[in-house]
């Protein structure tokens, strides 16, 4: 596998919270989620790390070390970006608004 | 080799997607996008199931090439436009696997799915009907496919240019990020390889950086162009990618492909292995 997996809201059977960092979050433009975004994972120089595409719901999710990322969302409806500090083993969420 | 001989933009395809002998196709691993929409006309190639061969840790053989292409309505003068998701990640390994079975006229469309898509353009359902063909496949032209022994023998002499990402590249990560963790292999590099992630080949749309600042890209990093190159990442595709950067966008002249990449050299016994940043 190295294709995108399917986005969900859900985590896949098999994540491990106490030994993992995940981070979850949802693309939104005027409050409602856009579906079909594409979104990038940039390290704290801006590098780019990962890309996923948002499930229909808008919900996406990475599997980030501990650090400071910043996730940007491009999407028909326009781009948009969101810092997020991601710390030990457990569960991040975060929002980006496209406009 | 040169951009225009490799690479078409998505202007050229929306305005050829009905050109005589051209036969635009799909590849991904997971093909689901391709059923919720493609460009219309498109053909879809399932890179796990129709490019590995389903027993062997390879590709399918040169009879198994014949018979898919032909399978898809692919004639041996037809110009293959190949696209797909992930950055065109499984289309620039497509491409590649094309060049190695002798298929000279391939093209890339430039950005894939991604600017495609962001661009609004044209999406369709229908699934095109292509009568069969009799392909006919050359033998691998294997002075693009680089093989274990030959990458142990490169270390310390030819450019060896590990393009993931720098967190797999030291070993803290054993796959990219948006991926689960579960294979079971020592994490590192191979000893002197270079890292340039492939995404620095890329523009945020999916489309390839000018052919000025891939080679100013390359020469920052350290690549000796006198010498010979061999690209890899975890299985091969990736490392495709910027395969297509240096041989078929810049012209370089010795570039190949490892398609074994970490999965296998990193499962290998006794071969050296560095970690950290390589930055010593």
């Amino acid at each position: 596998m190295c294709s995108a997996p399917e986005q969900t809201a859900e985590l896949p059977e098999g994540t491990d919270l106490s030994k993992e960092s995940v981070l979850v979050g949802k693309v939104t433009a005027d409050g409602s989620p856009v579906g079909g975004a594409y979104v990038r994972l940039l390290d704290r120089t801006g590098e780019f790390t990962a890309e996923v595409v948002a499930s229909a719901t808008g919900d996406y999710r990475f599997y980030a070390a501990p650090g400071t990322w910043t996730v940007r969302a491009l999407s028909r409806s326009g781009n948009g970006q969101t810092e997020v500090a991601v710390g030990g083993p457990g569960l991040f969420t975060n929002e980006v608004r496209v406009a | 080799m040169s951009r225009q001989d490799a690479l078409v933009d998505a202007d050229w395809a929306e305005q050829n997607l009905d050109a005589p002998n051209t036969v635009f196709v799909e590849v991904d691993e997971d093909t689901t996008a391709y059923d919720g929409g493609h460009i219309p006309g498109a053909v879809k190639l399932d890179w796990r199931t129709e490019l590995q061969d389903p027993v062997r840790r390879d590709f399918v053989d040169k009879a198994g090439f014949e018979k898919l292409l032909s399978s898809k309505g692919i004639a041996n003068d037809d110009t293959v436009i190949l696209y797909g998701g992930n950055n065109n990640w499984f289309a620039a390994y497509a491409y590649w696997y094309f060049k190695l079975y002798g298929h000279q006229a391939v093209k890339l469309l430039d950005g894939g799915r991604k600017k495609w898509e962001l661009d609004g353009r044209k999406l369709d359902t229908e699934i095109p009907q292509r009568s069969q063909t009799s392909y006919t496949a050359q033998e691998q032209d294997t002075s693009i496919r680089a093989f274990r022994d030959e990458v142990v023998n490169a270390i310390g002499s030819k450019n060896l240019v590990d393009v993931r990402s720098p967190d797999e590249f030291s070993g803290k990560l054993l796959a990219p990020a948006h991926l689960p963790q579960e294979q079971a292999q020592r994490g590192g590099h191979i000893p002197s390889a270079l890292n340039v992630p492939w995404s620095k080949a890329a523009n945020e749309d999916g489309t390839f950086k000018s052919d000025d600042e891939l080679r100013k890209l390359y020469e920052a990093e350290g690549l000796d162009s006198s010498r010979p190159t061999i690209a890899y990442c975890r299985i091969g595709e990736r490392s495709s990618h910027s395969w297509f950067a240096l041989h078929e966008l810049l012209g370089e002249t010795d570039v190949k492909n490892y398609d074994g990449s970490w999965t296998e050299y990193g499962s290998l016994i006794g071969v050296p292995i560095e970690t950290g940043d390589g930055k010593a």
